[in-house]
C-alpha cells in the first residue's frame, strides 16, 4: 500500500503509540485531589510543558482540545465574543478565502446567528494570503473587526503563510489573530512566541499522535469566550475532564516531530520534487497548483497538488486506489458528491481544473518506493480517467 | 447501490463469484441533502450512507458518482414533458435505458470495469461466443419480476449487465442480507417515484408544468366537466376526475384519452378503455421480431398474446384478446410465446391505441 495521505492523518509514531498505550491502563482524574488524581495531573502538566516548549509557548497558553475543528471554533468564536463584548463596534470577522472549513463555516456561523460581518481575504494564484491585502482591508475597518484568522499552511496545496507579518498587520490595527497551525506543527519550524499570533491551533493525528486530542495555544493576555461551560478546566477556556492518555500521547508526538522537522524537511522535499517532476514527465499537460517549488520555503515539504485536464478528480481518486495508492481530492458534500475545491477556486482555478485535481501528501514515513508507485501508475491511470471524462461528455 | 437491500445483496454476490467489484451509489439530485428525510429513495443522505455501510461491510471500494444533471436532463424533464404531452411515462425505465446503462456503464467502461451489476429482478445470459444476442427473462419471483423495466435496454447495453438476484425471491435475498450482516436487510422496498418524494406526482407536474384548463368530454360530445392539465390524468384513470354529476346511466366513467393540443381529456364507460390493436415506436429488438407473442403493456400486469408486425414506422400490435388501460408513453414489452413466456424479444413505446 502507498499511502500518500498524510495531510488527511498520518500514522502514530511508534513512541506516541506506546505512550498512549502504557497510560491507558492507569486511572486518575486530573482534578481529583487524591493520589491517582495527583499523578494524572503531574503526567497532564509535564506534557503541557513538554508541548508548549515544542512549540514556542508558555505551558499557561496551551489549552487542551479535541483537535483541530475544536480549537478553530473556539478560536473564532470565542476571540470574537469576548472582542465584541468589550467593545460592541467590533463585529467583524476576516478569514481567508483558503481557510479549512473549520473556520469558514465558524465564521459564517458567526454571520449568520451573532450578527457579525464576515470579510473574506482574497488569496492570490499560489493560495497566499497578501499581508498587504490584510493591511488594506484593515485600513478601511481596523476599528470594526473583532478577530483575523489565516492559516499557517493551507491544507490542500501547502502554502505556507508570512504569519508573523499578518500577525504584525492585524496588531497594528489592535485586532487578535489567530493562525490555523494543524499541518504546520511538525512539518515546518513553528514558533508560537515569535509568530506573535495570539492563538493557534495544532491536532495530534496530523503529527504522529493520536486523533481525538489538540490544542488551541492562547496566549496569557488574550481573552476568550469558552464554547463548553463546565468543570472551569483549562483557565476557565476549555471545561471537560482531561484526556491523560491523549495528552500524554500528543506531547510524546509533539516532541519527536518537532524534533524530527528538519530531517523531514529534507527528506520530503527531495521525494516531493522528485514525485512532481516525474508526475509531469509522465502527464505533460499536468500542473502543479500553489508556490512554485524553487520557493520551498513556501511550500509544506510533503505537500504535492496536481491538475490533471480532462479528468475527473474522483475517477483519478478511485483508480489510484485499485493500485493500491491513496491520496485525496477535495472535500465531498454529506452526500459523498464531489465538490471543487473552495480553495483551488479562490485561486482562480476554474471548476472544471479544480475538479480533475489530486492531494499527494506526503508524511514521516514516506518512502522513495511510494514515490516509485505513483509514477508508475499516473500515466496509465490519467489515460483511463481522460477517456472516462469523454465518455461522460458524448453520451 | 442505491442504499437498499437488493443491490447490496448483488455487489454481495458479485463479490464472492470472484468479480473484482466496486460500489457505485448514484446521487441524482442537485441537493442530496433535501431530497428525502429519512424514509426510502435512491438520493438521500441516509440512503447515500447505507450504501457506504453496507460497501465497508463487504470490504469493497464505494464511490458516489453525481449524476445529478444527466438524471434532470435525461430522466425527470422528460418525464414532465411526456405529461405536459398527454402521456404517461415510466421514469424507472428511462433511468435504466439512459442512466444505469449508459451514462454509468459508458463511464465504467472508460475507467475499466467489464460491467454494470444492480440489484434488479431479472435474469440474464450473455454467451460469450455470443455477445450481441443476451438472452433477458423474468425473474424467478413473479412478485419481483422487472424484466418490464429492463426490456428497453438494447444487446450492447444488456452485454454489460450483471442482474444477481434473478433466480431469487425476495425473502431470500432479505434473510442472506441478514446473514451477511447488512444492516438494509429489513429496510422497506421503495414504491413511488425517487424523485417525487412526496408521492404527490400531480402536485409535482402542476408546479412544473402549471395549470392548462380544458374540458372533459364524454362519448357523445357532451362537456361533463373541467380539469386543470391534461398532466393531471393518466388513460385508465377512474377515481380524482372531479365530474360532479354522475353519467346518465350511473356507472363510473374512466378516462379513455388525452388530447393536449385541444386539451380535452376524454371519458367514458369502462368498455371503451378496452384496446385491441396499438401502435409502438422506437423498438429495440433482442432477437427476431416476433409475428407472434405475448406483451405487456405496463410494469405490473396487463398481459396478452398479440400478433406483431414491424414497419417502417415502427410496430403494430393486434391483441388476440382486448386489454384495458394501455397508456401511450409506456412501454409494450414483447416475450416469446412458449410455456414459460419469459423471454424477453424486445421492447417498443406505445404511441398509440385503438378499441
Amino acid at each position: 500500500m502507498t499511502y500518500l495521505d498524510h495531510a488527511a492523518t498520518t500514522p502514530m509514531l511508534p513512541e506516541a503509540a506506546a505512550t498512549l498505550t502504557e497510560a491507558l491502563g492507569r486511572v486518575g482524574n486530573a482534578s481529583s485531589l487524591h493520589t491517582a488524581g495527583r499523578r494524572a495531573r503531574r503526567a497532564v502538566e509535564e506534557s503541557r510543558e513538554t508541548i508548549a516548549q515544542a512549540v514556542g509557548a508558555l505551558p499557561s497558553e496551551v489549552v487542551l482540545a479535541t483537535g483541530g475543528t475544536e480549537a478553530d471554533n473556539l478560536a473564532l468564536k470565542g476571540l470574537y465574543w469576548s472582542r465584541r463584548a468589550a467593545d460592541p463596534r467590533r463585529t467583524r470577522v476576516v478569514v481567508s478565502a483558503a481557510e479549512h472549513h473549520a473556520v469558514l463555516d465558524a465564521g459564517e456561523w458567526l454571520a449568520e446567528h451573532e450578527g457579525a460581518d464576515l470579510d473574506v481575504l482574497p488569496v492570490d494564484a499560489q493560495g497566499r494570503a497578501d499581508p498587504a491585502a490584510l493591511r488594506a482591508l484593515l485600513a478601511d475597518h481596523g476599528d470594526e473587526v473583532a478577530v483575523v484568522s489565516v492559516m499557517w499552511a493551507n491544507n490542500e496545496v501547502g502554502t505556507v503563510n508570512e504569519v508573523a507579518a499578518l500577525a504584525e498587520v492585524a496588531h497594528a490595527a489592535g485586532v487578535p489573530i489567530h493562525t490555523d497551525a494543524v499541518q504546520a506543527v511538525g512539518a515546518v519550524p513553528v514558533d508560537f512566541a515569535a509568530s506573535g499570533v495570539d492563538a493557534l491551533s495544532l491536532t495530534g493525528h496530523k503529527l504522529g499522535g493520536p486523533v481525538g486530542v489538540g490544542a488551541l495555544l492562547l496566549r496569557r493576555d488574550t481573552a476568550c469566550t469558552p464554547l463548553l461551560h463546565g468543570g472551569g478546566q483549562e483557565r476557565d477556556v476549555r471545561s471537560g475532564t482531561l484526556d491523560v492518555p491523549g495528552t500524554m500521547s500528543l506531547a510524546t508526538a509533539v516532541r519527536a516531530a518537532v524534533a524530527d522537522v528538519e530531517r523531514r524537511r529534507t527528506t520530503l522535499t527531495a521525494l516531493r520534487d522528485d514525485l512532481v517532476a516525474r508526475v509531469l514527465a509522465e502527464v505533460p499537460d499536468a500542473r502543479l497548483n500553489g508556490v512554485p517549488l524553487d520557493r520551498p520555503g513556501e511550500r509544506l515539504p510533503g505537500n504535492a497538488h496536481l491538475s490533471f485536464p480532462g479528468c475527473e478528480g474522483d475517477s483519478l481518486l478511485m483508480l489510484l486506489d485499485a493500485r493500491g495508492i491513496e491520496c485525496s481530492t477535495g472535500s465531498a458534500c454529506t452526500a459523498g458528491v464531489a465538490r471543487p475545491s473552495h480553495v483551488l477556486l479562490a485561486m482562480g482555478l476554474d471548476e472544471d481544473l479544480a475538479r480533475g485535481s489530486l492531494r499527494f501528501s506526503l508524511g514521516h514515513n514516506s518512502t522513495a518506493a511510494d514515490v516509485d508507485a505513483v509514477v508508475e501508475a499516473i500515466g496509465p491511470v490519467v489515460e483511463r480517467a481522460r477517456r472516462a471524462g469523454d465518455a461522460l461528455a458524448r453520451s | 447501490m442505491s442504499g437498499g437491500v437488493d443491490s447490496a445483496v448483488a455487489a454481495a454476490r458479485l463479490r464472492d463469484a470472484g468479480h473484482d467489484v466496486t460500489g457505485v451509489h448514484l446521487a441524482l439530485s442537485a441537493k442530496p441533502a433535501t431530497m428525502r428525510e429519512g424514509a426510502r429513495g435512491c438520493c438521500s443522505v441516509e440512503d447515500s450512507r447505507d450504501a457506504r455501510r453496507c460497501a465497508d461491510v463487504l470490504d469493497i471500494p464505494f464511490y458516489v458518482w453525481d449524476m445529478a444533471a444527466r438524471f434532470r436532463d435525461d430522466v425527470v424533464e422528460p418525464f414532465v414533458a411526456e405529461y405536459a404531452a398527454g402521456r404517461t411515462p415510466n421514469p424507472c425505465l428511462r433511468c435504466n435505458e439512459k442512466i444505469k446503462f449508459t451514462a454509468v456503464l459508458e463511464r465504467a467502461r472508460a475507467l475499466g470495469f467489464d460491467a454494470v451489476g444492480t440489484g434488479h429482478y431479472a435474469r440474464l445470459s450473455v454467451s460469450a461466443d455470443d455477445p450481441a444476442h443476451p438472452v433477458l427473462r423474468r425473474a424467478a419471483d413473479p412478485d419481483k419480476d422487472q424484466s418490464y423495466v429492463l426490456g428497453v435496454l438494447r444487446p450492447d447495453q444488456l452485454a454489460g449487465a450483471l442482474f444477481p438476484l434473478g433466480a431469487s425471491p425476495k425473502t431470500e435475498v432479505r434473510a442472506e442480507a441478514a446473514r451477511r450482516g447488512l444492516v438494509v436487510a429489513e429496510k422497506p422496498d421503495s414504491h413511488d417515484i425517487c424523485f417525487i418524494p412526496s408521492g404527490d406526482t400531480r402536485g409535482f407536474l402542476a408546479e412544473r408544468i402549471g395549470e392548462a384548463p380544458g374540458e372533459m368530454v364524454a362519448p357523445d360530445g357532451e362537456v361533463v366537466g373541467h380539469h386543470r392539465g391534461v398532466h393531471d390524468f393518466t388513460v385508465g384513470q377512474r377515481h380524482g376526475l372531479g365530474i360532479g354529476r354522475p353519467a346518465a346511466d350511473g356507472r363510473p366513467r374512466y378516462v379513455l384519452g388525452l388530447e393536449p393540443v385541444s386539451r380535452t381529456v376524454r371519458v367514458g364507460p369502462v368498455e371503451e378503455l378496452d384496446v385491441t390493436s396499438l401502435h409502438a415506436t422506437d423498438p429495440v429488438w433482442l432477437a427476431e421480431p416476433p409475428t407472434g407473442c405475448v406483451v405487456q403493456v405496463r410494469a405490473h400486469g396487463g398481459l396478452a398474446r398479440a400478433s406483431v408486425a414491424v414497419t417502417d414506422a415502427g410496430v403494430d400490435v393486434t391483441l388476440d384478446e382486448p386489454l384495458r388501460g394501455v397508456a401511450p408513453g409506456q412501454a409494450v414489452v414483447f416475450y416469446r410465446p412458449d410455456d414459460a413466456g419469459d423471454v424477453v424479444l424486445g421492447s417498443a413505446t406505445i404511441a398509440s391505441t385503438s378499441r
